[in-house]
Parts: structure tokens; sequence; C-alpha cells
């Protein structure tokens, strides 16, 4: 397992920045997700870690070994995609050894044979280690390939949005699953998604990225709960945080623009009058679609309200962030 | 617009029923799901109301009129398909009159009509434009008033959002409720996402094997499911189940769960055997005082809330609590749960036992 840092990292694509000057360190034995719409530069960081890229500034080093001009195979790094391939005609387990039987690692049988059947283990596919890859559903390919990954026992994983292509309960599953293989085997995992869901549960480390720039990195309640920006604010939190104009309560800082509030920083019940637009019934929580002084806001209030569209609501801010006019967060 | 009326609709495909006896109504100026997941029948039942598909069996009525056996183009429906087809060798404006121009509208007219639509769809500055370099919201928009423009009696959608990232379909669907609300024509959507099925319906009917479990408004369906697929399908995480063998008569308002008494609404009708309590994770509360536990085996911070995953006598649940809560993995719980939200469910066949609390919701049938 391994320190991950980059220093200074760039990367263009004719006349797209992709990155722009990024350094980051991935500790030993953290979960890293990087976070960001498409576009930020997350699957770019990714490969230029992985060696399938090349960085055209900047250092990248693995375990202190600096990386330059080593290939993909070089690195000892473990990659996982969204898209699981497999080979069709080999079984499970055959597909586990592969990565074994590499003419670097050159494992013997009994020792291939034991690494096997622990990922297998630890992924719940031991019953089917003897079927065809292809007899097998999306979620369990998935794991397959997620297991290919692991016996290898890289100095680092790379995942890029491995879940994404399954359905809403597996994913939930395997959301605690990998995050507890990770806690367990000290593994250091770098990973990509623009699922705020995964990001906030799993990682132990989010990097925010906005258009190639690394805007904040810290721990995923840091960033919920201390934003650097709006940018970064937006990214975390269902329902989104409302933007609005600062002065909108009155009592705004010097300097501040705009003023950001998530639900549980808008106090019901006391305050200004705002009406009620719609109600949002999400079973286990309600929204409230507000309008205050012609703004429109979303919070959200207990799940069997008896709040009904056109009723007044009094809110008003409680501990709200401010920012200013570039979208800086003042304190 | 339009009420849509389904009977004892019926489809097979060969040997397969991908639609078994299905009856149901959708009120004038509904916004109607269909939610299931994949081959459970919802797209065949969208399709056979619109004239795609014909049934094998059974009446769909429009309005009062019959026409199970009618082609679509005599239906006055529009459809919007995931993939939203437009011409590409034509103008936004251009695309939007089409339907107009075929029915061979005076052009008068035409342009009238389109800029309404544009205004209500917010496009009115990119008529002129070729619809080629148009971001994919806007191409949505363009296609929606392609529908719009048309004044059918009935809107379908076909998973419209499916293709597009998380972020972009939060807002759209937000986009298209309102623009229903705007015009209030009779909509009917077809979904497996269960979150988009809550936020923008006004009644949904959920699908199993080619089965209709539930039908029903958002919350009632929530709150008392009918089945405990319909528990495990609706909400993030779902409902959680601890099973356990025992008898409830009717009447009873408790049962003993791994030894210990719990609460539940009063019982409407008795039942013996493999039983499933189920439980909401934001209707179980941490109470130092309780008798029932639960280990702490993972948590997962949401920012506001926090789910921890917690095993028990009779399995793993989940709970939703406050993220303010300091919680240990491997620590033990007291759980309470909220005893007016329990549902009970006979575990072989999977339906719910009625009580007090459910019946207003199910007993209707």
């Amino acid at each position: 397992m391994a320190e991950v840092n980059l220093t200074n990292v760039c990367k263009s694509y004719g006349a797209d920045v992709a990155l722009d000057d990024v350094t980051m360190t991935i500790p030993d034995g953290s979960f890293v997700v990087l976070l960001g719409p498409t576009g930020a530069g997350k699957t770019t960081t990714l490969r230029m870690v992985s060696g399938l890229d090349k960085p055209e500034n900047g250092r990248i080093s693995i375990g202190g070994r600096d990386m330059d001009g080593l290939t993909p195979a070089q690195r000892d790094v473990a990659m996982v995609f969204q898209q699981y391939s497999l080979y069709p005609h080999l079984t499970v387990r055959q597909n586990l050894e592969f990565p074994l039987k590499s003419p670097i690692l050159k494992t013997p049988a009994d020792e291939m044979k034991r690494q096997v059947s622990e990922v297998a283990e630890v992924l719940q596919i031991s019953h089917k280690l003897d079927n065809k890859a292809t007899d097998l559903s999306g979620g369990e390919m998935q794991r397959v390939s997620i297991g290919r990954a692991l016996v290898r026992n890289p100095s680092v994983f790379l995942m890029d949005e491995p879940l994404s292509s399954l359905d809403a309960k597996l994913r939930s599953d395997l959301r605690i699953e990998l995050k507890s293989i990770q806690a367990n085997s000290g593994a250091t995992l770098l990973y990509v998604t623009h699922d705020q869901i995964e990001a906030m549960t799993m990682a132990t480390h989010i990097g925010v990225l906005d258009r190639g720039k690394l805007v904040q990195f810290g721990a995923p309640r840091d960033i919920y709960e201390n934003p650097v920006s709006v940018y970064a604010a937006s990214r975390l939190g269902q329902p989104r945080i409302n933007v609005l104009p600062a002065d909108v309560f009155g009592g705004a800082p010097d300097g501040a623009v705009t003023i950001g509030l998530r639900p549980e920083q808008i106090m019901q019940g006391e305050g200004e009058d705002s009406l009620v637009q719609r109600i949002e019934r999400l079973g286990d929580q309600t929204r409230l679609h507000l309008s205050f002084k012609d703004h429109a806001l979303i919070t959200v209030t207990d799940a069997h309200t008896t709040l009904k569209d056109g009723d007044t609501v009094k809110i008003r801010p409680q501990n709200p962030f401010y920012f200013d006019a570039v979208g800086a967060r003042l304190t | 617009m339009a009420q849509i009326r389904i009977e004892n609709v019926r489809k097979e495909f060969g040997s397969f029923t991908a639609v078994q006896s299905s009856s149901f109504t959708i009120e004038d100026g509904e916004f109607f799901m269909l939610l299931g997941p994949s081959g459970c029948g919802k797209t065949t039942t969208l399709r056979m109301m619109a004239g795609l598909e014909l049934p094998t069996s059974g009446e769909i009525y429009i309005d009062g009129d019959e026409v199970g056996q009618k082609p679509a183009s005599q239906r006055d429906i529009a459809f919007v398909f995931q993939m939203f087809a437009l011409y590409p060798h034509m103008n936004v404006r251009k695309n939007i009159s089409y339907p107009l121009v075929s029915q061979g509208m005076p052009k008068a007219q035409v342009k009238k009509k389109v800029s309404e639509i544009a205004e209500i769809l917010g496009i009115t500055h990119m008529l002129d434009r070729p619809v080629g370099g148009l971001s994919g919201g806007d191409r949505q928009r363009v296609a929606l008033g392609r529908a719009i423009v048309r004044d059918p009696k009935a809107f379908f959608m076909d998973e419209p959002l499916g293709a597009l990232d998380a972020e972009f379909r939060e807002h759209m669907s937000q986009e298209l409720r309102a623009l229903h609300d705007r015009m209030g024509a009779t909509t009917v959507y077809v979904t497996h996402d269960q979150l988009e099925a809550m936020q923008m319906g006004d009644k949904i009917v959920v699908m199993n094997h080619g089965v209709v479990e539930q039908f029903g408004v958002p919350q009632d369906i929530y709150d008392w499911p009918a089945t405990k697929f319909v528990a495990q399908f609706i909400g993030s995480p779902p409902m959680n189940f601890l099973d356990f063998n025992g008898m409830v008569s009717k009447d009873t308002d408790s049962v003993d769960l791994g030894g210990v008494h719990m609460s539940i609404p009063k019982m409407r009708q008795g039942a013996n055997g493999d039983l499933t309590f189920g439980i909401r994770p934001e209707h179980i509360r941490f109470d130092d005082s309780a008798d029932y536990h639960g280990r702490v085996i993972a948590t997962e911070y949401l920012g506001t809330t926090q789910i921890v995953v917690l095993g028990t006598p009779n399995g793993v649940i989940k709970a939703r609590i406050a993220a303010s809560v300091n919680v240990t993995i491997g620590e033990t719980i007291g759980l309470a749960f909220h005893p007016r939200t329990v549902s009970l469910f006979d575990a072989i066949s999977g339906k719910a036992l009625l009580s007090e609390a459910n019946e207003g919701v199910l007993g209707r049938g």
C-alpha cells in the first residue's frame, strides 16, 4: 500500500485544459473520491496516476517512487472501469486467476488458489467460481472485475465509476462492501464518481474538482459543513443548497453577495413569511418549494406535514454561509 | 384532456405474459407514474394505452371511448421517448411546427401556436437556431414542444429523463412537473426510478412481473405498502424486514420479536407462521432503555442524516438518524420502533396484513 502524490500536474487536450496545476496527496490507506460534473477532470486525474496518460507538466509519485516514464504495468496499480470487461470464455475462477498468472507475478498454484478463494469470500461470489463469466448478473460481473483488481494486491486501486451501471439496490449494497473491503485491507483507493451519495458514504477524503482545478480536499463532513465556495457547497447535499442574494434576509456581512442555505440552515416557524408553491412528498421526508420575496427555495420538513400549496411558512436563516462576488466563502 | 381507464387488460407475447389482468384509472389532468423494475410490464402497459401494442384481452377507455383495438393514430395522444428524435436538418421552429403544418393548419395560426408553446417552454430565443447545436436539455424542450403543440388528449412518456446525468435529471424533472401544472394535461410517465415517481407523481402504479402490486398516491404507498415487493422497491434505503415465526390474532396490538414485546398497530386480521415485521429506516429511534438491541456494522454519512447499519437478532437493518449523533462501529444500541408505523407481512405470500393503521389505504381492495 502506498501514498500517492500529484505535484503541479497539468494536462490539455488541444485547446481544452483538462487539469490545471493539480497538487494533491492521497494518504496511504485512504479512500479518496474525486467529485465533479462531466468535464471536471476526474477521469483525467485517474488516467495520469494509472499511466494511461502522461501529464504535460508536474510530477506523480506512488509510495515515494517517481512515476515519470513508467508504464501502467510498472506502476503496480489496478484499475476497475464502469464497464466490466471480463474474459467471456473463462470461468469466474480463471478470470480471477488471470492477473496472478502474469509473467511479472508468476504466482505458485497453491498461493493462487488461496488468494482467489479469499477474494471470492470477501465479494460473496464463492458459489459462482466455476460459472462462466457470462452466466453472471451485472452486479456479479462487476464484483468479479473488482475481485480481479483485489487479487493483485496492488499499491493503489483506481476505480472509474465502477457502480454507475448497476441498479439502485445493488449499488447501495456494493457501496457498503467496497467501503469495508478498503477499510479492512488498508488499501489506498482513488475513486471517480459524479454521484454525491457514493462520495459522501465511502470517502475518507473528497477532492472537489472544477474545470480542471482542485478546489477543495477534505473529509466529507468538512466539505459539507465547511465548503470553501458556492461550487463546493453545491456538490454535496440533497436537496441542493439554496443560493439567494445576500441581503434578502438582512444582516449580511460586508462583501457578501450571496447567502447559502441548506435545509438545516433554514429555521421554520420564525422570521418572515414565505409562500408554499409546491409540496413534494418523498416518503421519508417532504420537500417544501417556497417562494420568498420572489426567490425560489427548497427545504425539507416533516413527512406528514399538513402544509399545502398556497400556505405561508415563516422562515429565517440559521448559521448560513455567505459568499463573495466570485463565489468564495466569507468567514 | 382526458380520463384513461384500464380494465382487465392483459398482454401475452407467445407463451410469455407481459401484463397480467390489470385495472386502474387515470383521472383527467393527473400526472400518473407507471413504476417498476425492468421487465415488469410498465412499458408494455403504456404502449397498449398508446395503441403501439394491442392488448390480448381487456378494454382501454379514453374519455369513455373504448380504444383498445384502435391504432395509435386514432387515439390523439403524444408520445415522448427516452431518446428524443428531432429532425436534424430543420431549425427549432420548423421542428415544433411540423406536426401542425402536416395537418394543414394555416400559416398564421401555426406561427401563433408555436410562439405560445415556445413561451411556455422558455425557448423563444432559440426558435431560429438549428437543432444540431443545442444542449441535451434544450433538445428535450424542443421534443416536448413538438408533442405539446398538437394539443393531444394526453402525454405518454417512456423514461424521458433516463439518458440524462443525475444533476440535470433533477432539474428537468422539476421543469416537467411545473410544465404539467401550468398546462394541466393528463400525463402518463414510465420510470424505474422510485424517487422520480415519488417526486413527480400524483398517483403511482407499482408493477412487478406483469402484476399491479399497488395503486395510489405516493405517500400512502410509501407509508402502507400492500406487499413486501412495494416496501422494498420504494424508499432508499428500503423498508427493513425483520423475519420471525409466530402468531398474531385479530385485535392484538403487539408481537413477540426475538423475546421482546413490540407494540404494533391493532390488527384487523390474524396470521400464523412465517411473518415479517416491516419498519422504515426513519422510524427507528436509538433508545438506551429499549429491550431490543442492534450492533453497529457500518455508518453512511449523508450530510443532514446518516444511515446506521445494525445487526439484530432478526437480521440486518438500516436506521436513518441525525448526522449529529455519534455512532461507533461495534457498539450495541437499544432500538425503539415507532409503533404506529409498523407493517406486518405474511412472509410467504408477501402480502401486508390489515391493521387499523393501513386499512384506510389497503382496505379498499
